[in-house]
């Protein structure tokens, strides 16, 4: 092992948590109705393709995508759409979805089942973006942005280097971890794949060292590949952030509201990695995916491969059952996750783990005076001021805070968890983001 | 000594006077012309630099509307909220002009999901903000068209004329409302409008902007819109249109009469300032949640409270530790 790097700027160190580390990933049994919302992606939503009444096969597609930056949506069980109805999503809202009633699990004929690795890949980069998007792909770290999009490079720009994101900065995750424990082999490929797809000649898997099995593991597998390297880093949150990983692994920094890209980056998720094999050596589209169910009051926190559309009941069951004492159910990590306002929310492609706080644990502490401590602009990887920009944000000066940067923030939520004060400043910056959206999207309109 | 003083006062004098002179032909020089009118039409005007005419505060209205009124010969977009028919009237003489009369407008909330009528499903604890809630997830209650109750267009408005009420956690807006339009911009569902004072006061609307179909609507609110239809059929003076589950009045059509208000299975259509009425004794309903509701409000809302297992707060908190 190498030297181990980390990013510069900021960051913080939360306790890990890792309750789901080392439990083997477990099948959770197809639920009798699944619900599949429309849109799973980052851009727009997609269209339906399918209509009530109609059978779907497994890995049928029932949704096509309806912009540039939209995904299409595969069917994850065999059966019949009950109907195609607004169903709540996480944060409460109503969205199309389709309610499909499962009977038997009836596959398409192209998908290969078997568990039989392939390694060879005789599809030029065209080829190959074309079946991650017929595959529906999309970021599966969390923020589902459409795989594809990422993969077509703009003219003019060339990346040098594939990243593999590993890190799983995130306390109590660990379904990244343990899908490269088991599909280590598979991920490997998939990444070869993505180098292809890129034309890079060098990808680079980044790993965080509270793993030390799956560094030793995905090294084991790299030495034979050329071009594949993997790097050990230092423990630190939000080290999985695009940009943080790109300034560790190659001390590149991505300017200011640009994309990776600028600096010849492409960075992907190991479970993306995963899903772009299976896409296009087995035709598989994505249909399932490694989720963690975790929480101190759980009995069994596990990782659970599920069928998305699966309601989040269901895994908590399979985890042992709703614990008494349960303040806050988060979907995602505690640090970036979104509390959830019911149970019955279905898993969707970017459902990366399902956190089940206790009461005592789940509220906030009173907010105090801002004693300018600084800590919180000690620890923004992004180097910004939160104090000042909560502040700005506060007041209603959203032209200030925009002259200070608020959309660099990634929301990584680092100054919160540090404030002395309890001070909810990444609420206020939340809000300063979203009026400062809207501002310049009003002023690109005109 | 004599010397000294006499010196000084004409060093200074000599000084001044060149000076004044040098001041007086720069100030002719470069002398801006501005119509008189400017001023004496801003001083008829309110002077509470809201923006409800849409210009950036009263002396731009007065620039406007005088720019305007020498060219077009008529003040048509020009509209003070804040100071009405009688503030426009004294426009149009200083400018010359005649003024249509138009009908004195008051914000109006359309949302009955108080604390009774639509119980707390979650717990928020993050900032008091709407925009930001409304980013964060749907409502306390449920519904993602409800009022959020964190009173974002009590801090834009600038007339002391809307509260929250902490019976129902619903905005209330009193006699001081201008209708300048600032709460409507503020509140991110839409949920306030601008609508028809009406005579006496008198008013009658859909308070309920859901566009869910009616089994979700009345599962989140007992007081929703359900979109049954019955209003729209039973108005006479096609003032009411039902689009996508959802009823509105028409403010220009309506002539109060009141029917559409009996026929409401949810109570979702308010009439305000109306004498209650005396033979039907069953027909009269509480409609703007009376003091004595209050009592089972808060029954209902602890068993609401009871039933509460998952709480939403902000999305980032504090690891257990």
């Amino acid at each position: 092992m190498g030297l181990l790097k980390t990013f510069v700027l900021g960051g913080i160190h939360p306790p890990e948590n890792k309750l789901s580390a080392n439990s083997p990933v477990r099948i959770l049994e197809i639920p009798p109705q699944v619900v599949v919302p429309m849109g799973q992606n980052l851009g727009a939503p997609s269209k339906p393709v399918v209509k009530r009444g109609d059978k779907v096969k497994t890995g049928q597609l029932i949704a096509q995508a309806s912009g540039f930056i939209s995904s299409d949506v595969h069917s994850p069980v065999s059966g019949t759409i009950l109907k195609i109805d607004s169903v709540m999503d996480m944060s409460g809202y109503r969205r199309p979805a389709f309610i499909i009633k499962v009977e038997g699990d009836e596959w398409m004929e192209n998908i290969d089942r078997s568990e039989t690795l392939i390694t060879d890949i005789n599809l030029n980069p065209e080829e190959i973006i074309a079946k991650v998007k017929e595959a529906g792909i999309v970021g599966m770290g969390g923020a589902t942005f459409p795989t594809h999009v990422k993969l077509m490079i703009s003219p003019g720009k060339k990346a040098d280097y594939l990243i593999i994101n590993g890190v799983e900065c995130e306390p109590y995750l660990t379904a990244d971890h343990q899908l490269m424990l088991e599909k280590g082999p598979e991920i490997i490929v998939g990444t070869k794949i993505l180098m292809k797809a890129l034309n890079v000649k060098q990808a680079v898997i980044g790993i965080e060292n509270n793993k030390p099995d799956a560094i030793e593991l995905m090294s084991a597998l790299a030495v034979r590949e050329e071009g594949i390297t993997v790097q050990p880093l230092q423990v630190k949150y939000p080290q999985g952030g695009e940009k943080q990983l790109i300034k560790a692994i190659t001390n590149r920094e991505v300017p200011s509201g640009k994309l990776p890209v600028e600096v010849g980056c492409v960075v992907q998720n190991v479970g993306t990695a995963f899903a772009v094999y299976e896409a296009v050596t087995k035709n598989k589209p994505l249909i399932e995916r490694v989720v963690t169910v975790t929480g101190k009051a759980l009995k069994n926190p596990s990782n659970l491969k599920v069928r998305i559309g699966t309601p989040i009941k269901n895994l908590v069951e399979m985890a042992g059952g709703m614990p008494d004492d349960t303040g806050k159910i988060i979907g995602g990590g505690p640090m970036m996750g979104k509390a959830l306002a019911t149970l019955d929310v279905p898993v969707v492609k970017g459902t990366s783990g399902i956190l089940i706080m206790r009461d005592e644990a789940s509220h906030r502490l009173a907010e105090g005076p801002c004693i300018r401590c600084s800590k919180c602009t000690q620890v923004c990887p992004m180097g910004l001021e939160p104090f000042l920009l909560s502040r700005l944000a506060r007041i209603g000066n959203y032209s200030s805070a925009e002259q200070e940067k608020v959309m660099d923030c990634i929301e990584c939520g680092s100054c919160q968890y540090t404030c002395p004060a309890n001070i909810p400043l990444l609420d206020y910056l939340r809000l300063g983001k979203s009026k400062v959206g809207a501002m310049i999207r009003g002023r690109t309109k005109k | 000594m004599s010397n000294v003083v006499l010196i000084s006062v004409i060093v200074l004098g000599a000084l001044g006077l060149v000076s004044a002179i040098i001041l007086f032909f720069i100030a002719r020089k470069f002398k801006v012309y501005e119509d008189p009118k400017f001023d004496e039409v801003e001083a008829v005007l309110p002077a509470a630099n809201c923006g409800g005419c849409g210009y950036p505060g009263c002396r731009a209205f007065a620039e406007a509307s005088t720019k305007n009124a020498g060219k077009e010969k008529n003040l048509d977009g020009f509209l003070c909220p804040v100071g009405g028919n009688e503030v426009m009237q004294k426009v149009a003489g200083i400018l010359g002009l005649e003024v249509e009369e138009k009908d004195p407008m008051i914000a109006v909330v359309r949302c009955n999901g108080s604390y009774a009528h639509s119980p707390d499903k979650v717990k928020f604890e993050g900032v008091t903000s709407c925009s930001f809630a409304h980013a964060l997830y749907a409502g306390k209650g449920g519904c993602q068209y409800g009022c959020l109750g964190l009173g974002d267009c009590v801090e834009a408005c600038e007339f002391d004329a809307i509260h929250m009420s902490l019976e129902t956690g619903l905005p209330v807006v009193n006699d001081k409302c201008t209708a300048c339009g600032a709460c409507v911009i503020a509140c991110p569902r839409d949920i306030i409008e601008l609508r028809k004072k009406g005579p006496k006061d008198k008013r009658i609307f859909v308070s309920c902007v859901n566009k869910e179909k009616g089994a979700i609507a009345k599962k989140n609110c007992e007081v929703a819109c359900i979109g049954c239809g019955k209003c729209e059929k039973v108005c006479e003076f096609d003032a009411i249109t039902i689009t996508s589950f959802l009823a509105y009045i028409n403010f220009a059509n309506c002539k109060l009469c009141r029917k559409c208000v009996d026929v409401c299975p949810t109570d979702a259509i308010w009439e305000v300032n109306f004498k209650p009425r005396k033979p039907k004794p069953e027909a009269v309903r509480p409609k703007k949640i009376p003091a004595k509701e209050t009592v089972s409000a808060s029954a209902k809302k602890q068993e609401a409270f009871a039933e509460i297992k998952s709480i939403v707060s902000s999305n980032t908190e504090k690891s257990e530790k």
